[in-house]
C-alpha cells in the first residue's frame, strides 16, 4: 500500500538547514497496522505528513497504492487526501462550531455529496461507534474519548485505504486509550491500513510492527506479538463495529465506485 | 454557489463572533449610508439650482437693448439703443441657425377687468414662438399664431392665475370671453401654465406683438428679442451670439466690444457652467464616499484577517480532509461579501429612508430641494458593495489558502 524509497527531507530555517529525514525505506502492506515510535524531533511526524500528502519530500520516491506521489499541486493533493486517506489527530481537531454529525460529514461535503445524504451517512457511522445519541452535540459537550471517536468516524466516512493517526491516544487516559486501540484494531481488521505515530510503548505494542525512528533514520523494526487483548470483549464499541462489518451499506458501494472513477481520472 | 450548505457555513462562523461581525458591518453600513446621504444632498443642491433655471428653454438667448458706453465713429457714448421690428426681422433672416425667435414689448402691470373683477397683470405682447421659448404649457385653447400677428387680432392668452382671479370659481368658462385690458377688449383664446418658479409668471397676459404695438404704443418699438438655438453645438451657439452682436452693432452703429449697448444673455452657457460644477460636485462626493467605504473595507479585511488567523487550525483540518484551496478561498470571500453586502444594504436603505424624510419635511429653500438617491445611484452603490466585499475578502482568503495543514495541525 505504501512504499517509500530513500526519502530525504530537510527544513530550512534561516541559515540553519535541518535534515529531518535521512533516507528512509519502508514498505507497508495493505491491511497492515503499524506504529511509528521515536523521540521528539526524530522525524516521525514529518514522515506521517509525507504519507498524508501534507508535506513534500526532497528526494526519493513515495508510492501510495502504486501511484507515485511527488510535488502534486494543492488541488490534486486535496482530492487524494479526501479519497485515499483518513486522519486522526492527538487533539481531535473537530470543527468547534459544528456538531458531531456535521463534523463527521465534513469530508463528504468536499466530495460534493448533498447535505441530507451525507448527514445520513454520518449518522450511520456515529451509530457504529456508539455515538448516535451524541450526534447533535457540539465537540465542547463531548468527552475526550467521544471526541476521538467522532474524529475516527470522520476519518472512516470516505472509506479510505489508509488511516494515519498522529498520537491518537495522546490526550486520553489509559482506559480510554485502550478502548481507542480496540477500536482502531477492529477498523484495521476491515482491511484498512493503519499507521499510528505514538510515543507510548503499550500503544505501539498493540500494532503488528513498530518502526523506531531516531535522528531521521529507521533504527529498528520490531515485530510485535499482537496480544489478544483482554479489553476486547469489554467494549460496546467493538461489538458495534463487528456488527456493522457484515452490513456493507449501499452508500459505501457508491463511495467505492466514486473512488474508482476518481482513480481512473487520476 | 448559493447552496444552503455554504450559507450555513457562513451563518455558523458569524454566529461565533456576533459582536465583532456587527461592528465590522457597522463600518460598512456607515460608509454606504454617508455616501447615499452625500449623493442625495448633492442631488438636492443640483435640483435646487436647476430649479432656478426653470421657466424658459435652457438653450435660450435673450437680447435686450441698453445704452452705449463707448464712443464710436464720432458718436458719443450714452446713446440709448432702441430695438424696432426691423431688428427682429434682421435677426430672423440673418441668424440662420436659430430654432424659435420672438420679440417682446415690456408694458408692465396693466389693469385688466372682466365684468366686475379687476386685477393688475403683467402684459406682454410677443410673437407666437415666445410660447416655445418660455416653454409654457397650454391647459386650454391655443397660444398665439401667425394670423393673430398678421391680422392685428385682439386676442389674449392668459395665465392660470389670471383666469382664477378674473373668472371666479372653478367651473366658469373663460375661453371666448372678452377681457378689458386698459380700456381695450381682448378675446381669451387660451389659458397657459408656466413652470417658472415664480407665481408672477402665472399672472401674465400674452397678446400679439403687432396688436400691442398698434393699440398701446403706436410705434414699432420692441424691448427684447429672444431665441432658442435648437440642438446647436456649443461653438455654434457662441457663433450665433457673436453674429447677433455684430449685426446689431452695424445697424445701430456701436462698437462690438461695447458690452453695455446690447445685453446678450446666453442661458445655455450659464447652464453649462452649472452642469460642469455639478459634475465636479458629484465627482467630489464619490471620492469622499468611496474613501469612507474604503475605511469600512479595511475594517472588514482586518477582521477577516484575524478570523483567518483564529481559524488556522480549522482551515488546516479542512485541508487535511480534502478541502481544495479554491474551496477555502471561496469560503472566506463569500463571508466577506455577505458581511459587506448585507451591512451595506442596510446602510443603503437607511440612507434612502433618511433622504426621503428630509425631502418630505424640507421647507422651501432656494438652491436646495428634494434631495434624492435615484435608481442609478442605488445600482452603483450595489456594484460598489460587491466589489468592496470581494476586495475585503481577497487578502484574508489568500492568506487562508496559503495555510499549510502541517503547520496548522501542529500541537503547540
Amino acid at each position: 500500500m505504501i512504499k517509500i524509497r530513500n526519502i530525504h527531507k530537510s527544513y530550512t530555517n534561516g541559515q540553519n538547514n535541518l535534515h529531518v529525514l535521512k533516507g528512509i525505506d519502508l514498505d507497508i502492506e495493505t491491511g497492515e497496522m503499524i506504529s511509528i515510535m521515536g523521540p521528539s524531533g526524530s522525524g516521525k511526524s514529518t514522515l506521517l505528513n509525507i504519507f498524508g500528502i501534507l508535506d513534500n519530500y526532497d528526494e526519493g520516491d513515495y508510492f501510495l497504492d502504486g501511484k507515485k506521489i511527488h510535488n502534486l499541486n494543492e488541488r490534486k493533493a486535496a482530492l487524494l487526501r479526501n479519497r485515499m486517506l483518513g486522519f486522526v489527530f492527538q487533539s481531535f481537531n473537530l470543527v468547534s462550531f459544528k456538531n458531531a454529525m456535521e463534523n463527521v460529514a465534513l469530508p463528504l461535503y468536499y466530495q460534493k455529496i448533498p447535505r441530507r445524504k451525507r448527514n445520513r451517512i454520518a449518522m450511520e457511522y456515529l451509530e457504529k461507534l456508539g455515538l448516535k445519541d451524541w450526534a447533535h452535540h457540539l465537540p465542547s459537550e463531548l468527552s475526550g474519548g467521544q471526541k476521538q471517536r467522532v474524529a475516527i468516524a470522520r476519518a472512516l466516512i470516505t472509506q479510505p485505504k489508509v488511516i494515519l493517526a498522529d498520537e491518537p491516544t495522546g490526550a486520553l487516559d489509559s482506559v480510554t486509550s485502550q478502548e481507542m486501540m480496540d477500536l482502531l484494531t477492529q477498523i484495521n481488521k476491515t482491511g484498512i491500513t493503519m499507521i499510528i505515530v505514538t510515543h507510548e510503548l503499550d500503544i505501539a505494542r498493540r500494532t503488528q510492527k513498530t518502526i523506531r525512528i531516531i535522528d531521521g533514520s529507521i533504527k529498528e523494526i520490531v515485530e510485535n506479538e499482537v496480544r489478544s487483548t483482554k479489553y476486547e470483549d469489554r467494549t460496546q464499541v467493538r461489538s458495534n463495529v463487528i456488527a456493522s462489518e457484515a452490513k456493507q451499506t449501499k452508500h459505501e458501494l457508491e463511495i467505492k465506485s466514486e473512488n474508482q472513477k476518481y482513480e481512473k481520472v487520476a | 454557489m448559493f447552496e444552503l450548505d455554504k450559507w450555513q457555513e457562513i451563518y455558523s462562523t458569524i454566529q461565533k463572533n456576533k459582536l465583532r461581525t456587527f461592528l465590522t458591518g457597522f463600518a460598512v453600513a456607515w460608509g454606504i449610508f454617508m455616501l447615499i446621504i452625500l449623493l442625495g444632498s448633492g442631488k438636492g443642491l443640483e435640483n435646487g439650482v436647476t430649479d432656478q433655471f426653470r421657466g424658459g428653454a435652457n438653450n435660450g438667448i435673450w437680447i435686450s437693448s441698453g445704452m452705449t458706453s463707448k464712443e464710436f465713429k464720432g458718436l458719443q457714448a450714452g446713446r440709448i439703443i432702441r430695438f424696432t421690428n426691423d431688428d427682429y426681422n434682421l435677426l430672423k433672416e440673418s441668424v440662420r441657425d436659430h430654432e424659435y425667435m420672438s420679440s417682446r414689448m415690456f408694458l408692465g402691470n396693466t389693469i385688466t377687468s372682466y365684468k366686475n373683477e379687476y386685477g393688475s397683470f403683467y402684459l406682454s405682447p410677443c410673437h407666437p414662438d415666445y410660447g416655445k421659448i418660455k416653454e409654457v404649457e397650454m391647459i386650454q385653447g391655443r397660444f398665439l399664431n401667425i394670423l393673430d400677428i398678421n391680422e392685428f387680432r385682439k386676442v389674449a392668452v392668459i395665465g392660470e392665475k389670471v383666469k382664477q382671479d378674473l373668472f371666479k370659481g372653478t367651473d366658469t368658462v373663460a375661453m371666448g370671453e372678452y377681457i378689458n385690458i386698459n380700456g381695450v377688449l381682448f378675446k381669451v383664446i387660451g389659458i397657459f401654465r408656466d413652470f417658472g418658479r415664480d407665481d408672477n409668471e402665472q399672472r401674465r397676459i400674452y397678446i400679439p406683438i403687432s396688436t400691442g404695438q398698434r393699440v398701446f404704443s403706436g410705434q414699432n418699438v420692441i424691448s427684447q428679442i429672444s431665441m432658442t438655438t435648437g440642438d446647436a453645438a456649443v461653438e455654434q451657439v457662441d457663433q450665433m451670439v457673436e453674429q447677433t452682436r455684430e449685426l446689431l452693432a452695424r445697424k445701430h452703429t456701436f462698437d462690438t466690444k461695447d458690452e453695455r449697448a446690447v445685453f446678450i444673455w446666453n442661458k445655455s452657457e450659464d447652464f453649462r457652467k452649472f452642469q460642469g460644477l455639478f459634475m465636479g460636485i458629484r465627482l467630489f462626493i464619490w471620492i469622499v464616499g468611496i474613501g469612507t467605504i474604503i475605511a469600512g473595507i479595511v475594517g472588514v479585511s482586518n477582521i477577516m484577517m484575524i478570523s483567518v488567523k483564529e481559524r488556522t487550525k480549522e482551515i488546516g483540518v479542512r485541508k487535511a480532509l480534502g478541502a481544495t484551496p479554491f474551496s477555502i478561498v471561496s469560503l472566506i470571500l463569500r463571508e466577506a461579501i455577505v458581511i459587506t453586502g448585507f451591512a451595506g444594504y442596510i446602510g443603503l436603505v437607511l440612507g434612502i429612508g433618511v433622504l426621503e424624510i428630509i425631502s418630505r419635511n424640507l421647507p422651501e429653500i432656494e438652491f436646495f430641494r428634494s434631495p434624492e438617491a435615484n435608481f442609478s445611484i442605488a445600482v452603483g452603490a450595489t456594484i460598489l458593495l460587491i466589489v468592496a466585499g470581494t476586495l475585503a475578502g481577497l487578502f484574508p482568503a489568500r492568506k487562508a489558502a496559503k495555510i499549510k495543514p502541517i503547520e496548522a495541525l501542529r500541537d503547540e
